[in-house]
């Protein structure tokens, strides 16, 4: 697969639009670290909510395997209690980083109800876990990579190793 | 496989043991901090709790007393939501004349993965280290004269929390050295993170003049050691390890190198006080000082804690 198959932009504004039938008046959005966080920062200015971020370092289920991940912070500058949490990550695979960020929200409190959007959905899913929206679906080798980039600027590309 | 140059390192240079500060490179110590500052949000959470050391099991081995030190590295665990087991050793078995390592041996027949220790032998944790099974894991919480590794970590943290750069720092550092692993600690730390003036202060009895030879500035009077000092540690005048002659009285102690407003007064008006703990209020720290503004002495105790978890969940997290 080439990176002209997936144009990270165009994909950010399909995304876009289905956020947009996803949000409720309680919905704070919450990106995954890294690239998820990227996308639900612009999210949030372009619609004006709350949002925050989660990290899924403290719940991972391979922490024995590969020690503890690069310390990074969950931020959720709202109450979780009863809000409608869209989680917003870049590239959903196993489903395993959404199983422990979904642990770790619920650390914080009892939301009302927690959905997925992603802006690539590669398959291989691992747990069952569906995103309520993804921006496009595409199929990757298992020993390829494939994560978001943010230039300077704030534009997003995609990296495939 | 323990490696000969640096026993707390794996081969890839991952914290396998935390035993001292001396010779971990700085990207270690790095990770320590930055890990915990993640753990100290961990209080603000509904759940405290996160499930790292879940189905692990801690054991707390002191052989000299210290409920606070216990205690911190106790709730650190179980924030991890570890198993704590606390063995009052200094009560039972070894006083039955059991070795050393027939008891961690016996220990680890209990499936213990971690053994925290305060030893008042200095290098008991490190014997424990190179006899203990592959997968358990070693925390030197104080041994002997040598080394307190977490205080020395926490006090770091600190110090960055409040300073932030190491790299322009005067850290004072001021007491009973000879006698103190919190000093040593220290004066390893603040070096390898690159603070320019380390200051040992207090008398010849208790400031030996080779402590120059880890590059610190021995100072026998106060007010050249407190002056424009950004960061004044003050040591516990430890009365227990005295053997007697190295001091007048702790009166005459305080008159001289006993940290009162006056003399805090020398040092840059936005400096912090620390102290490891327990503070003997008018033998080496004025209560008004204790309890003044520029006093870090409680955060230090919140920060020690998510240290430690620190320190546990990346030992957990790393295989010899």
């Amino acid at each position: 697969m080439s990176e002209l198959l997936l144009d990270a932009e165009a994909l950010y504004l399909e995304l876009k639009r289905g956020v947009q039938r996803l949000l409720t008046p309680d919905t704070a959005l919450v990106g995954i670290w890294s690239g998820g966080a990227w996308l639900a920062e612009r999210l949030a200015a372009d619609f004006s909510v709350a949002s925050g971020t989660i990290s899924s370092a403290l719940h991972r289920d391979d922490f024995g395997s590969r020690g503890l991940a690069k310390a990074d912070h969950t931020t959720l500058p709202f109450d979780v209690n009863g809000r409608d949490i869209l989680l917003i990550d870049d590239v959903l695979y196993t489903g395993r980083t959404t199983r422990a960020v979904i642990n770790e929200l619920f650390d914080f409190g009892r939301p009302a109800r927690v959905q997925l959007a992603v802006l690539v959905d590669r398959g291989g899913r691992e747990l069952p876990i569906e995103p309520a929206f993804s921006a496009a679906r595409v199929t990757l080798r298992a020993d390829q990579s494939l994560r978001l980039a943010r230039a300077d600027g704030g534009r997003f590309s995609f990296e495939v190793k | 496989m323990l490696s000969k140059r640096n026993p707390q390192l794996n081969k890839h240079g991952e914290l396998i043991h935390l035993l001292s500060v001396e010779g971990l490179p700085r990207a270690v110590i790095e990770q320590i901090l930055d890990t915990a500052g993640s753990f100290l949000s961990v209080n603000d959470r509904e759940v405290k709790k996160v499930p790292l050391l879940r189905g692990k099991s801690v054991f707390n081995l002191f052989f000299e007393n210290s409920t606070r030190t216990r205690t911190t590295f106790e709730i650190a665990a179980k924030r991890l939501s570890a198993d704590v087991i606390n063995l009052d050793i200094a009560r039972s078995s070894t006083a039955k004349g059991e070795t050393l390592l027939d008891t961690v041996a016996n220990l680890s027949a209990m499936h213990a993965d971690m053994f925290v220790v305060r030893h008042s032998e200095s290098g008991a944790p490190h014997l424990i280290a190179q006899h203990c099974a592959p997968h358990v894991h070693v925390v030197n919480a104080g041994d002997g004269r040598h080394a307190h590794p977490t205080q020395g970590l926490l006090d770091m943290y600190t110090i960055r929390h409040f300073k932030s750069d190491f790299r322009n720092l005067t850290v004072a550092i001021v007491g009973d050295i000879v006698h103190s692993r919190v000093a040593r600690s220290d004066i390893h730390a603040l070096s390898i993170l690159g603070v320019p003036e380390i200051r040992a202060v207090g008398p010849k009895t208790l400031v030996p003049g080779d402590l120059r030879d880890m590059g610190v500035r021995v100072c026998h009077d106060m007010a050249e050691g407190v002056r424009d000092a950004d960061v004044v540690i003050m040591l516990r005048l430890q009365n227990e390890r005295m053997n007697g002659g190295m001091l007048p009285s702790s009166g005459e102690f305080f008159k001289h190198f006993g940290l009162t407003p006056d003399k805090l007064a020398l040092a840059k008006p936005d400096a912090i006080v620390m102290h490891p703990g327990p503070i003997n209020r008018g033998v080496e720290i004025a209560s008004e000082v204790a309890d003044g503004k520029s006093s870090v002495i409680l955060p230090q105790v919140t920060f020690g804690i998510a240290v430690r978890m620190a320190v546990m969940a990346i030992l957990a997290g790393n295989e010899a």
